[in-house]
């Protein structure tokens, strides 16, 4: 459903600090995937997300979604067709605005520029509903401004926010690594439930290997921009973590050997 | 006299108030430096001037002035998304054309509108009919209608989804561009909306004092501001409904503070400019002003930081 066809990206061309972060990576995501991803710092994850929600614009290449080259589709009209939650929990709400008309702007993505009243009774009713399926207290709280929720209460509304109007596929970016242990237990739960309910394809970065191995049916290790190793089903079950350390450090000795053959040179 | 004087500030305070509610559009919703202002205002008040001194009905005169403005902020906005000039640079560039075209429009300096229609002589001459009507209190009643009206029309729009959009444009533009919304489109639009009205107050005000003068736009951003910063600092910004009438008042108590210190003789009306710089230059440097300012400044505009933009003025 999902298609990347050698994707190349470098930042900075032509500067000293070029960066070569894709050179023609092709990848192909089933419908109903739900893929973990996890990589070293700076093995390109966090680009991958970006390139497929339009953020980041790929040198060449090209991403095709149900059959339709989106690749030159700018990003807020990606944005109908893809859910995101990002790192940061202050990137996914506006903080300024309250709870309500937060999810407000989720529910109507595709028409967010009318002039019909951005709240009304029956919206309030959905929002409480939704909210009430987390035991965050937030539904009592739907006037409230984002700014004052604590993090991982505006990560779940972020979930919320990018599952409401349920997308073509959801693009997580280690969404939960700023929580306290807890609360990202809640959060991940949260998404789990979410993905399996509604069928959502999903690609999900984490630095966490147990909820790379747990959660999801497909695996993905990212090393410089290649992936280098692709497991799921039965494969993905039978691997533990110690075989996905010894993997990880595997890449992490070709790197050391190859700083050893730089300095040797 | 004192009474007379407090009068004068009052309805001074709302006609200007309705620029600052343009000013906040820009910088407190939009989170964006706009210096369109000092050349959509005067522009307002050329196109009216212009237009009722060649006979045209001064209603009409008005609402072409609030779409002149209008397009000044179109402009100003394609500079900034279309063109990627920074929104500073993109307004001054806006401000400085301005200047020349308002001077085409006006053809001299200065156009006097004593002895011709203006949307208040009309009103007068209506009310003058209704016996015992308080006459010293019209512009006050018809000031308080217009402004009012405008908070309230903008109130109820920034409750829409467009007024979502356009608030987490200035709030959060990467967030909202994931919610699929375009936010050079939502920029471009609050920018045009937001020099719609100072051309509409530019207009009002030049029939109120009965002329239109090339150089009044001087120092409307900063008066502009100071009565963001005043209202914001007095009333907060708890909803909408409060920051737009924070608006108002503070414009008020701007207009009042400086009805003031002239009639006390404490400096004289070409020290103005210098005093307010100095109001809005301490409300920048005192830490709370700053919070209230500061926050979110990430911005929807290109390059944004409010706070760094109004400090490089
Ligand atoms: N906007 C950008 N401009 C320049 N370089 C960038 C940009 N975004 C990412 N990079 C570079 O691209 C490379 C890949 O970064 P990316 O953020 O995708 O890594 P990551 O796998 O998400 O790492 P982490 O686990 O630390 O989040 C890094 O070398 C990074 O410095
Ligand atoms: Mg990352």
């Amino acid at each position: 459903m999902l298609v990347l066809k050698n994707i190349s990206k470098t930042f900075n061309h032509n500067t000293p600090y070029e960066n070569k972060v894709f050179s023609h990576l092709s990848f192909k995501v089933n419908e109903g995937d739900f893929i973990t991803i996890v990589g070293g710092n700076g093995a390109g994850k966090s680009t991958l997300l970006n390139i497929i929600s339009g953020a980041i614009q790929a040198d060449s290449g090209r991403i095709i979604l149900n059959g339709k080259d989106i690749s030159k589709v700018p990003e807020y009209k990606r944005a109908v067709f893809i859910g995101r939650v990002f790192q940061d929990p202050m990137l996914g709400t506006s903080p300024s605005m309250t709870i309500e008309e937060n999810l407000s702007l989720a529910l109507s993505r595709s028409n967010n520029i009318s002039l019909k009243w951005g709240l009304n009774i029956n919206k309030q009713k959905l929002f409480k509903s939704y909210l009430s399926n987390i035991p965050l207290g937030l539904e009592k709280r739907l006037k409230t401004k984002v700014s004052l929720l604590s993090g991982g209460q505006r990560q779940a509304l972020t979930l919320i926010m990018a599952t409401m109007k349920k997308p073509d596929i959801l693009l997580l970016d280690e969404h939960t690594a700023s929580l306290d242990p807890k609360t990202a237990l809640l959060v991940n739960n949260m998404t789990e439930e979410i993905i399996k309910k509604n069928k959502i394809t999903t690609l999900m970065v984490t630095h966490n290997l147990e909820h790379a191995l747990k959660m999801g049916n497909r695996l993905i290790m990212m090393h410089n921009g290649r992936i280098i190793m692709d497991i799921k089903g039965e494969e993905k079950a039978a691997m533990d973590i110690p075989q996905l350390l010894d993997k990880f450090e595997q890449t992490q000795g070709e790197k050391f050997a190859n700083d050893r053959v730089m300095l040797a040179r | 006299m004192w009474q007379n004087i407090l009068l004068k500030s009052i309805e001074q305070g709302l006609v200007f108030g309705i620029m600052a509610l343009g000013v906040f559009i820009t910088f407190k919703i939009l989170k964006c430096s706009d210096l369109t202002v000092d050349g959509s205002f005067p522009l307002g008040a050329a196109v009216a001037a212009s237009l009722i001194v060649g006979g045209c009905n001064p209603f009409f005169a008005t609402f072409i002035a609030l779409l002149s403005g209008a397009i000044a902020g179109l402009i100003t906005g394609i500079l900034n998304t279309k063109a990627k000039i920074s929104d500073l640079l993109s307004g001054i560039l806006t401000m400085t054309s301005l200047y020349s075209i308002n001077l085409r429009i006006m053809g001299k300096p200065n156009i006097p509108l004593l002895n011709k229609p203006t949307i208040f002589s009309i009103v007068e001459s209506t009310l003058e009919k209704i016996p015992g009507f308080p006459l010293k209190y019209m512009y006050l009643i018809l000031f308080l209608i217009i402004a009012f009206g405008v908070k309230f029309l903008l109130d109820a729009l920034l409750n829409t989804q467009l007024g979502f959009a356009l608030r987490a444009t200035g709030d959060n533009p990467q967030m909202i561009r994931s919610q699929g919304v375009n936010t050079n489109l939502t920029k471009v639009m609050g920018l045009s909306l937001s020099n719609a009205l100072i051309s509409f107050a530019g207009a009002l005000v030049a029939q109120y004092q009965g002329f239109a003068d090339v150089s009044m736009g001087i120092g409307t951003i900063i008066a502009g501001l100071a009565s963001v910063i005043i209202g914001n600092a007095l009333f907060g910004e708890r909803s909408i409904f409060i920051s737009t009438a924070a608006v108002l008042f503070g414009s008020i108590i701007y207009r009042s503070s400086i009805s003031l210190v002239l009639s006390l003789r404490l400096a004289q009306a070409s020290d103005l400019k210098l005093l307010t710089s100095i109001v809005v230059i301490i409300a920048l440097t005192a830490p709370e002003f700053q919070k209230v300012l500061n926050k979110n400044s990430k911005g929807g505009c290109k390059h944004a930081g409010v706070e760094k933009h109004i400090k490089n003025l």
